[in-house]
C-alpha cells in the first residue's frame, strides 16, 4: 500500500447546508407538505441532522414538525460489536401511529443501521410510511435498502471511510473521505 | 449530556482483577468497582441512561439478547435484585432460569462448583450469583467459561447495586465530581458500602463513613488506610451523625442488618434509631436539595424515618427502576459478546 492519502473534503460548509435545504424541500414535495411528517435522526449524527431539516421546514412551510431521537443499537445484527458501542437515548415525543416517518442518518452504507431502525421503529407503533434520508450514500449496500433523500452520493472503496462532521458535536461542518487505518 | 471523562487521581490503582475479569481488551466478569476505570464507569451510566428509555416504552421489549441464556443463582433471600435482573434480563429478550438454594440440588448437598458446572452445562451465557460465602463469585469466574456477575457476596461487594447508585446521582447532579457523599450504618457487614465506596471515590467524590465504632470496620477506625495513595486515604469517618451530615450532597442509609445484631454491637434498636436514625431534623444539617437513599430493604423507624424515606429528598423509588435499568445494560455488554472458551 502508498503512504496515507490525505483526507479528501466531499462536502463543505456551504454544500451542506445546500445539500440539507435540497432534502428539506424534497420532503414536502414527496409528502405534499409537512402535514404528518415527523423527523426521526439516528444517533448520533443523525440527530442534529434531522433538527436542521425540521429547523428548514418550519422556516418554508410555517408548521414545525415533530423531531425525535433513535438509538437502534439493541436491534443491530452485530451483537458482539454491539455490545461494546456506545448507546445514546432514545427519545420518541410523540405517537409515530399513522405519521410519515423520515428517518434521517449521516452515512448510509451496508443498510444494516437502517434495517435496525425500521425494527426499532416498530416498537414505537405503525407509521403510514417510513422514508430515509441520509446526507450521504457511500454505497456497498448489503440489504434492499435505498435512501428517497441523499445530499450527495461519494463513490467509495471499502477501503475508505467518510467522516461527517456536524458543528454541533464536532465544532466543523464538513464530509471528509478518509483512507481506514492500515486500510 | 454526557458524563465526565478522564483519568482522575484514583486511576492509577485500578487493579487489573483477579479470574480474567478481562479477555482481549472486553470486560468478561463484573465481580466489584476495584477493577472499574473511571472511564468505564462513565459508560455504563450513558448506557444505563439509554437502558431506561426502553423501559418507558409501551412494548418494553428489544431483541439484543434474543438466544442467550441467563442464570441467576441466589444463595441468599432477595427480592428486588433477583427480580431486577430477572426483568432485565427478560426486558431484552434473553431467557431467564432462576435457581434458588431452596428446592434444588443444592438442598442436596451439592457443591456451589457442581452446580455451576452443571449450569454452564446448559450454555449459561452469564451466570448471576448472590452467595453468602465473600469469594464465590470470584471462584465461579475462575474456574468456569460463562461470565460471572456479583449479586452479593457475603460483607464483601454488590457491584451492581454501587453501579446504580452513581447512576441515580450522576441523574440529579450531573457530576459525582466533588460531591460530599455520606454513607451511613451498619458499615462493618456492608457490601454495598464497601462496593459503593470503590466507585464513589473513583469518580472523585468525598466519601464520608458514620456509624457507632462497633461498626466501623477497624482498619477505617484505626488509621491504617490513611498511607498515601492508598485510594481510601481519602474516606473521612466520623461517629457524630451531625457532623457527618454537614454539607453533605448525598445521604445514603445503610439497612441495620438485624439479623447479625447478635453479637451486641448496638445496645438496642431505639439507642441507634436515636443517635444515628436518619430523621427529618437531622437532614437539615445536610445541604439544600441533598439526596436521600437506601439500598434496601428499609427498617422504617431504625436506620432512617418514614418520613424521609418517603420524603421529597427520597430518591429509593428511583433506585429500584434504575436498578433494572444498570442491569439491562451490564448484561448488554457481557452477553452479547461471543460465548468464551472456558
Amino acid at each position: 500500500m502508498s503512504a496515507p492519502q490525505r483526507p479528501t473534503r466531499v462536502l463543505d460548509r456551504d454544500e451542506m447546508r445546500r445539500a440539507l435545504t435540497r432534502i428539506a424541500h424534497e420532503v414536502l414535495e414527496r409528502n405534499g407538505g409537512s402535514e404528518g411528517v415527523v423527523l426521526v435522526g439516528l444517533q448520533t449524527r443523525g440527530v442534529p441532522l434531522a433538527a436542521r431539516i425540521a429547523a428548514l421546514i418550519g422556516q418554508f412551510e410555517a408548521r414545525a414538525v415533530p423531531v425525535g431521537a433513535l438509538d437502534a443499537t439493541l436491534y443491530r445484527d452485530d451483537g458482539f460489536r454491539a455490545a461494546a458501542s456506545p448507546m445514546r437515548p432514545t427519545e420518541m415525543p410523540f405517537d409515530i401511529g399513522g405519521q410519515r416517518v423520515v428517518l434521517v442518518d449521516d452515512v448510509l452504507f451496508t443498510g444494516r443501521t437502517i434495517r435496525a431502525a425500521m425494527d426499532a421503529l416498530n416498537d414505537f407503533g405503525r407509521p403510514s410510511h417510513i422514508q430515509l434520508a441520509v446526507l450521504v450514500d457511500r454505497g456497498h449496500r448489503e440489504l434492499p435498502i435505498r435512501p428517497d433523500f441523499v445530499g450527495k452520493n461519494v463513490p467509495t472503496s471499502p477501503d475508505e471511510e467518510v467522516d461527517v462532521r456536524v458543528a454541533e458535536i464536532d465544532g466543523s461542518d464538513q464530509v471528509l473521505l478518509v483512507a481506514r487505518k492500515g486500510g | 449530556m454526557s458524563v465526565e471523562t478522564g483519568g482522575g487521581p484514583a486511576d492509577g490503582v485500578v487493579s487489573e482483577g483477579s479470574a480474567g475479569v478481562r479477555a482481549a481488551g472486553r470486560r468478561r466478569h463484573v465481580l466489584d468497582l476495584d477493577d472499574f476505570t473511571r472511564d468505564e464507569i462513565a459508560a455504563v451510566i450513558d448506557k444505563t441512561r439509554a437502558m431506561k428509555e426502553v423501559l418507558h416504552r409501551d412494548i418494553k421489549k428489544a431483541p439484543a439478547l434474543r438466544g442467550k441464556t441467563i442464570v441467576t443463582m441466589f444463595y441468599e433471600p432477595s427480592t428486588r435484585t433477583r427480580v431486577s435482573f430477572e426483568q432485565a434480563g427478560k426486558v431484552l429478550s434473553a431467557d431467564v432460569i432462576n435457581v434458588t438454594g431452596g428446592g434444588s440440588s443444592v438442598e442436596k448437598g451439592e457443591s456451589l462448583y457442581n452446580t455451576a458446572l452443571t449450569i454452564q452445562a446448559m450454555s449459561a451465557d452469564v451466570i448471576v450469583i448472590r452467595h453468602p460465602h465473600s469469594g464465590a463469585p470470584h471462584f465461579l469466574a475462575s474456574r468456569l467459561g460463562s461470565s460471572i456477575i456479583n449479586a452479593g457476596d457475603g460483607s464483601h461487594a454488590h457491584p451492581t447495586q454501587a453501579l446504580l447508585d452513581l447512576f441515580t446521582i450522576h441523574s440529579h447532579t450531573g457530576s459525582i465530581e466533588g460531591l460530599r457523599v455520606v454513607i451511613v450504618g451498619d458499615l462493618l457487614h456492608s457490601r454495598v458500602a464497601r462496593s459503593n465506596m470503590w466507585g464513589l471515590v473513583r469518580m472523585g467524590a468525598r466519601v464520608a463513613l458514620c456509624a457507632p465504632p462497633t461498626l466501623i470496620p477497624s482498619d477505617f477506625r484505626d488509621g491504617s488506610l490513611r498511607r498515601p495513595c492508598h485510594p481510601f486515604a481519602g474516606v473521612e469517618v466520623e461517629t457524630s451523625i451531625e457532623r457527618a451530615l454537614e454539607g453533605a450532597d448525598v445521604v445514603m442509609a445503610l439497612r441495620l442488618q438485624l439479623e447479625r445484631q447478635r453479637a451486641g454491637h448496638i445496645p438496642s434498636l431505639r439507642e441507634y434509631s436515636r443517635t444515628y436514625g436518619i430523621s427529618g431534623s437531622r437532614l437539615k444539617l445536610a445541604r439544600p436539595g441533598a439526596l436521600v437513599m437506601h439500598p434496601g430493604p428499609m427498617n422504617e423507624g431504625v436506620e432512617i424515618e418514614p418520613d424521609v424515606a418517603h420524603g421529597a429528598r427520597s430518591v429509593i423509588e428511583e433506585q429500584v427502576t434504575n436498578g433494572v435499568a444498570l442491569r439491562m445494560a451490564l448484561l448488554h455488554s457481557l452477553a452479547a459478546q461471543d460465548r468464551f472458551e472456558a
